[in-house]
């Protein structure tokens, strides 16, 4: 059976940068449809970004008992049941995901369930053999975690993000392949549980690409909590066993091992763009990713491509960004060609988080570019104290001559929250005389922010 | 493959070029040797002759404007090239203070005496330059713009904003100070007041003359002359040859022979020296529709009368018609102005660089005047005035540098000896 549908804008999956397009579209007057095997919302609603964050909802949940014993409460958590965390994970994934189907509708998308390939340039033909005709398609497929040889998932054993995600149990003991953004927050969530966490890390510190002194802030804390962080440690070679896994690991030329239930490997994700048909329209793929150039177009005309299948950022607001600056474009809008980078905020959602944009301490030197750094310590504003959540700092990287902000790095409770402020002077080019003149309720963790602006001013109060 | 159009140096000492009229348009061939454009330097127009051949693909700088010498006046090459990368580089070329015109060379522009010429000149309105802000208007700016355009004195007013809802950004002022654009808020028109632009002539005219003034301490004498015999040796010069030998010819060969017995008056100021110049070089102040110039006729003290007359002839007609080289109007050693024409009796005059004195000559007239007889006769006459440069020429050397040149004027056969 063949049918034939047309739409000006079909989207090849259906996470936050398809169901986010393709609402976009339809508001500015488009037709659209989206197309997603799975269900809609995407790895982020269903096995990422959602599930995780309530995951750590719950594991800070639990951690807080310690708090109640503080006040000489006590409590008794023998009842206490993994399982029932997971479930809640599961319920919020599944109430968003429903979210998404009921927006796609309101909106007028056209939520179609298959597993689709572009044929021709116009054209996307599902394996039922449905032919969807669109003036512009925009892939939009999305990426899935990273495999290494050595230690293939199982999803039992050896674990990747999904299989972590899904677990209904937990494990007594944990290593975790991967010490960046997410291999942190695992460690966070399955500590806070009261599992056994070892982190290794092929480079010479936990979460390498964020600024070292907001990492430096969590690494303390995670010492503290006696999660294990070998750095600068590659993994070569593993064993399984029913007691669980033996993992080989070498540093400085030294070999050792260690044990644990389960391995968790997250060390990236790769792009989802094998057969979609790509190399047939004439797209010559790098490193697995979508070459594109102005508002996210790539070779052929009139196919787009945004998400993690391209190689920006591999962030969901990134993704939902990209996909409506294809649909504003393509609908005559005024908009800017791309994403500027410096104005991507990245978050961590470990205890403290951490969160930051534009320039850090180690790429401002790398760039070149004169700057000037001060840092604020969260002790210095009350509420961090009154909270019993006085660790972290504010980091703000700035032009000596007209104090343009250059960057921001935040290491605390609620950076990611905090973030915004920052980010919203950089990005309406506001300067940090405006943060530092402007009033900040008392008592509040963005009071920090606030001084650590009059820091760049030279005349901050509370240090 | 296209290539850029520079702004040539069209005589030894230009600096800048303001382009007065593109004699070729956009899209018309080009040959080598063909006028491209008409470029005005600080005293002359000249002819941009073509060295490249082609296609006129772009006009880069427009009429009016001025640019430095090696900068990019326009782009030549084939019809249909990409000439994007170039027209780049061409905007990025000018800095601030390219539409500074006509800076003067070391030796160019000579002046000549600012007598309260024909026209009449509007001063530049008195624009009490308001700010935007001043007035209480906001204008839309980021504040990190506002401290950029601070710091690169370029005023907000002055700025274009593409940022959101018209707003001046970060872009817009480098883009703002990468073109130069130092803020000069367009003239406010009150009534009929009249903004003339200043040319590059009208500025080094204002330049030169004031500095003369400011430096020089001016005298003036005044010397009236009966013209009869000068009148009358050229009447029969001119039936002799069969063509009209000039006045300004007899003057400037009389003035030449009343130097040789009177060098000091052909001179120049040097600060630690006083340079006594070997040639007689004398200009002769031509009007001109924009201003003023002053060819100059070299070695008068060993030219013939005719010889002065047919090179004054050409030069004055080259004056005229803006088209004298650098070379032909700098450096006159003296200076001769006649405003006789205009009715004028007599008038001062402001020395002209590097002289160290001018002669004016006023209209000539009869006047009745009283004989050795005490009898009242009816002569002509016209007014000699001579200013003089103090630190070269006191008085007493003047009075009788005039009063040689007067008697030369009345006595012609006084050459001879």
């Amino acid at each position: 059976m063949t049918e034939e549908q047309s739409y000006d804008i079909a989207f090849l999956g259906g996470g936050p940068a398809g169901y986010v397009g393709a609402i976009r579209a339809t508001q500015l007057g488009l037709s659209a449809c989206v197309i997603e095997k799975d269900k809609p919302g995407g790895v982020c609603l269903n096995i990422g970004c959602i599930p995780s964050k309530a995951l750590i909802h719950q594991a800070e949940t639990f951690k807080n008992i310690s708090g109640l014993e503080a006040l000489g409460v006590k409590v008794d958590i023998s009842g206490f049941q993994y399982r029932k965390a997971f479930e809640k994970s599961r319920k919020a994934a599944d109430t968003l995901s429903r979210g998404v189907s009921f927006l796609l509708k309101k909106n007028k998308v056209e939520l179609i369930p298959g597993t689709g390939k572009i044929t021709a340039g116009n054209r996307i033909t599902l394996d039922n053999g449905t032919e969807i005709q669109a003036k512009h398609i925009v892939v939009a497929t999305g990426s899935r975690p990273i495999e290494i040889p050595a230690f293939p998932f199982d999803e039992e054993t050896v674990l990747s993000s999904n299989g972590a995600l899904m677990l209904e149990e937990l494990p007594e003991s944990l290593l975790i392949l991967g010490g960046g953004v997410i291999g942190c927050e695992f460690a966070h969530i399955m500590n806070a549980f009261g599992v056994k966490v070892t982190i290794v890390e092929m480079l010479n510190r936990i979460l390498p690409m964020e600024d070292p002194d907001t990492a430096e802030v969590l690494a303390k804390s995670f010492k503290k909590r006696k999660i294990d962080m070998l750095v600068g440690t590659k993994a070569v070679s593993m064993e399984k066993s029913d007691k669980g896994v033996r993992l080989t690991l070498e540093k400085d030329g030294t070999q050792t091992a260690v044990e644990a239930d389960k391995l968790l490997v997250v060390v990236g994700r790769r792009p989802n763009t094998e057969d979609l048909g790509l190399e047939d329209l004439g797209i010559t793929l790098e490193k697995g990713f979508v070459p594109v150039g102005d508002y996210y177009k790539t070779s052929v005309e009139g196919v787009y491509a945004v998400g993690d299948v391209v190689s920006t950022p591999l962030l969901a607001h990134v993704a939902s960004k990209e996909a409506e600056i294809v649909a504003e474009h393509i609908a005559g809008e005024n908009t800017a060609a791309k994403i500027n980078p410096a104005l991507i905020p990245s978050a961590v959602y470990t205890e403290p988080q951490v969160a930051g944009f534009g320039l850090n301490s180690e790429t401002a030197r790398e760039s070149g570019v004169s700057f000037e750094t001060v840092t604020f310590p969260y002790r210095g504003a009350g509420k961090s104290v009154a909270v019993e959540k006085p660790d972290g700092l504010v980091k703000i990287l700035f032009d000596p001559e007209t104090k343009e902000i250059l960057g921001a790095q935040l290491a605390g409770a609620e950076a990611t929250e905090l973030v915004h402020e920052i980010l919203l002077a950089k990005s309406s080019e506001l300067l940090p005389e405006d943060i530092a003149t402007m009033i900040h309720a008392h008592p509040t963790l963005s009071e920090a922010v606030m001084e650590a602006a009059r820091t760049v001013e030279g005349w901050p109060i509370h240090m | 493959m296209p290539e850029k159009i520079q702004m040539l140096a069209l005589s030894p000492t230009m600096e800048t070029g303001t382009i007065s009229n593109w004699i070729k348009q956009e899209g018309e061939t080009i040959a080598n040797g063909d006028v491209l454009c008409e470029v005005e330097t600080d005293k002359a127009t000249m002819e941009y002759e073509a060295i490249q051949e082609g296609t006129l693909l772009k006009i880069i700088v427009q009429e009016g404007g001025s640019v430095a010498v090696g900068k990019t006046i326009g782009i030549i090459g084939e019809t249909g090239d990409d000439i994007d990368a170039l027209v780049e580089e061409a905007r990025k070329e000018t800095e601030t203070g390219d539409k500074e015109a006509g800076q003067p060379g070391a030796a160019a522009g000579t002046t000549a005496e600012a007598a309260p010429a024909a026209s009449k000149e509007e001063p530049e309105s008195p624009l009490t330059e308001l700010e935007a802000e001043d007035t209480g208007e906001r204008v839309k700016s980021s504040p990190l713009a506002r401290k950029m355009a601070e710091r690169a004195n370029i005023r907000l007013s002055s700025i274009k904003g593409t940022g959101p809802g018209g707003r001046i950004v970060k872009r817009d002022v480098e883009t703002a100070a990468a073109k130069g654009t130092t803020s000069k808020p367009a003239a406010v028109p009150r009534g009929e007041d009249k903004i003339i632009p200043v040319s590059g002539k009208r500025k080094v005219i204002a330049q030169r003359l004031s500095e003369s003034k400011y430096s020089a301490p001016h005298y003036y004498l005044k010397m009236s002359v009966f013209t009869e015999s000068m009148m009358k040796s050229r009447s029969s010069l001119n039936a002799e040859l069969g063509r009209k030998i000039s006045v300004n010819a007899f003057l400037m060969k009389f003035a030449a022979e009343a130097i040789k017995r009177h060098p000091i008056v052909n001179s120049s100021w040097e600060g630690d020296t006083i340079r006594q110049f070997a040639s007689i070089d004398i200009g002769l102040a031509v009007a001109q529709d924009d201003g003023l110039i002053t060819p100059v006729v070299r070695d008068c003290g060993a030219k013939g009368i005719v010889e002065i007359d047919s090179e004054l002839e050409s030069l004055v007609e080259k004056a005229r018609g803006n088209k004298l080289t650098p070379e032909e109007y700098t450096g006159a050693t003296f200076s001769i102005s006649s405003l006789g024409s205009y009715g004028v009796d007599e008038f001062t005059a402001i020395i002209n660089p590097p002289g160290s004195a001018i002669l004016t000559i006023g209209r000539m007239k009869k006047v009745p005047v009283v004989s050795e007889n005490d009898e009242i006769e009816i002569k002509a006459e016209t007014i000699l005035s001579l200013s003089c440069d103090h630190r070269v020429i006191d008085g007493a050397k003047g009075a009788e540098f005039l009063r040689e040149l007067k008697f030369i004027m009345e006595n012609p056969i006084r050459v001879l000896y």
